[in-house]
């Protein structure tokens, strides 16, 4: 009896949640929140703006003949430098990140191609159970196909390059439950930015966040990506949604928090400068004066999002108000594809749009379109920190695409629920 | 064991990577020497000027939130500060932090002020922060675990081309 009770003991797997589950199954032992683990990574993903500092941790740390440890779970997109800005430096990037995967027979995304961990999703690289680390702290976002995608800084994507292996501490988990029917005129990202709000800048530091309820299954993909990109905003490590196929949390799973956020009664959203979490509902920024519009980035740069943002832009007449410089940016060239196909980009463009290459574009100040002194702008970006775009005398505020596409009509910010069909 | 005995510089809660070095000016260069002159500029154009070797960084919470750049670490180490203090720090730029040698510490630091001298003693047995104008002292453990073996190795480079690996914990 006693033997058998102990077996009992010894074969009762505590459950776990997906992010337990993951790290487990890549660090090839029972792990808990808390354990310290080195787990094999899947993917290990930099870009031309992290990339050039990583070889040149590579090569400090490998010494002379270094070889990547599998170059097929490694890639390099050229996103944040698109095109090539005047200074040299950017080119000498590129050039350097071309040669090191040429050498070692590593994937680059080419400029143009679009944003690092866009490109990844759209190509069927990311799969459900992977580990994947990006130096790119919105490498988060991929959590939305039920991977642990987390951020890391240069050093750290070199190690994983040179030994495919990085140590990881498994986090406590947050679930956020998502209840009720979304209103008509309420985006993803006014669901995140409501997210951001609720938990703080740093609210979700060190978890992961596990998106589950009978909503979930409601969002696209295109939602589910957003959400999963501004949690890092809240500082959380890997922000992962149950997909089917995919691993699932155990019930009973330990989970640090729980936050229920019901969606069927909630509003428009803006950020007001100079952070993600300075959250407010639209009605309190209404008639802020605008002068520059910014569609793109991982988190409004989708095809759902520019067909949003045009959608409001043509009920509302399709005429760019006097004064306000509206950017367009395509997150990716299989989206700008799409939105060719389609009509939404040409409509844009005529509507006086000025349309980017796609990449990171004006999201950063890496590359695009630069605020002038003392411009307001509104964006569908994830980040409005003072002179995040380049310029610290342009305030940012952060909003839906299909916000944004009613501030460019009116110059102002305006909640495009109230953009009515014109005379 | 190290030893820093400098001046407190004193900076907010939620002090992003882009405010201690903009994006927009790592494209230009990834050389920490030119960079460093435009260290936390965001917040103050001044502030690179004012730095002196030895200086410490003291924040509230969530030190280095946003973008997980790198340059974020090595510009502080390249204007002569060796260590930084927080409430809290993200994560990304936690890791940077150890990654390259420069020692974050996790400590209460609400009663420190602009310009108070520190005196910061790191060994095995843990950190020891001494605020010379309130006499407080504060002892926070070692690190332990891989972050503490790196840390300990003087960065990831130095500790990798020891180890050739991470080495999982009790398990050499």
């Amino acid at each position: 009896m006693a033997f058998r009770a102990a077996r009992t003991q010894l074969y009762r797997m505590p459950p776990q949640t997906i992010a337990e589950k993951i790290l487990s199954a890549k660090c090839g032992r029972l792990a808990h929140a808390g354990d310290v683990v080195v787990c094999d990574v899947d993917l290990v993903l930099g870009t031309d703006a992290s990339a050039p500092m990583a070889i040149g941790y590579f090569e400090r740390m490998g010494g002379p003949g270094a070889r990547v440890h599998d170059p097929s779970r490694v890639a390099f997109a050229l996103d944040h430098y698109t095109p090539q800005s005047e200074s040299e430096s950017t080119a000498k990037f590129h050039a350097q990140v071309r040669a090191f995967a040429r050498e070692q027979g590593v994937r680059v995304f080419e400029v143009g191609e679009g944003i690092s961990h866009q490109i990844i999703v759209e190509r069927g690289i990311v799969r459900p159970g992977q580990l994947i680390v990006g130096a790119d702290s919105h490498t988060v976002t991929c959590g939305a196909l039920n991977a642990f995608a987390t951020g890391v800084g240069s050093s750290d994507l070199a190690a994983a390059m040179l030994t495919g292996q990085l140590w990881l501490r498994v986090p406590e988990t947050m679930r956020v439950t998502l209840r009720g029917d979304r209103p008509a005129g309420v985006a993803a990202k006014d669901i995140a930015l409501a997210i951001v709000a609720m938990l703080g800048g740093d609210g979700a530091e060190y978890h992961a966040i596990e998106f589950v309820g009978p909503a979930a299954d409601s969002f696209s993909r295109d939602d589910r990506l957003v959400l999963s990109n501004l949690m890092v905003e809240a500082g959380a490590k890997a922000a992962i949604w149950e997909v089917a196929g995919g691993v699932f949390a155990d019930a009973g799973a330990r989970c640090v928090r729980e936050l229920v956020v019901g969606i069927d009664r909630l509003t428009p959203r803006v950020a007001l400068p100079h952070a993600p979490k300075n959250v407010v509902a639209i009605a309190d920024a209404v008639g802020t004066p605008v002068q520059m519009v910014f569609l793109g980035t991982c988190t409004g740069g989708r095809a759902s999002d520019l067909r949003d943002a045009r959608a409001i832009l043509e009920r509302g007449g399709g005429r760019i108000a006097d004064g306000v410089t509206l950017v367009v940016t395509p997150v990716s060239s299989d989206v700008a594809r799409q939105l060719e196909a389609d009509g939404t980009l040409p409509a844009l463009a005529r509507m006086g749009a000025v349309i980017t290459a796609p990449g990171c574009g004006a999201c950063c100040g890496t590359s695009g379109v630069i605020p002038d002194d003392g411009m307001t702008v509104l964006s569908t970006a994830n980040r409005n920190f003072k002179a995040r775009m380049g310029n610290a005398s342009a305030p940012i505020y952060l909003a839906s695409p299909a916000a944004c596409a009613a501030a460019a009509l009116s110059g102002a910010i305006a909640d495009p629920r109230t953009v009515r069909a014109g005379p | 064991m190290t030893e820093i005995i400098g001046r407190a510089r004193r900076l907010g809660d939620d002090i992003n990577t882009d405010y201690i070095i903009s994006s927009a000016r790592k494209k230009t260069t990834l050389d920490e020497q030119i960079l460093k002159q435009y260290l936390l500029e965001s917040l103050d154009p001044a502030f690179a000027s004012s730095v002196r070797a030895g200086d410490v960084l003291v924040a509230g919470k969530n030190l280095g939130c946003g973008s997980a750049m790198e340059v974020a670490a090595t510009v502080i180490l390249a204007a002569g500060i060796r260590a930084v203090l927080a409430t809290s720090f993200a994560r990304s730029f936690y890791r940077n932090a150890i990654n390259n040698g420069l020692l974050p510490i996790e400590c209460d630091t609400t009663e420190i002020l602009e310009g108070d001298g520190l005196m910061i003693t790191a060994g095995p047995d843990g950190t020891s922060i001494t605020n010379e104008r309130t006499g407080r002292c504060e002892i926070r453990p070692p690190l332990g675990g891989i972050a503490g073996a790196i840390l300990d190795a003087g960065g990831l480079v130095a500790y990798l081309r020891r180890e050739g690996r991470f080495v999982p914990l009790g398990r050499t």
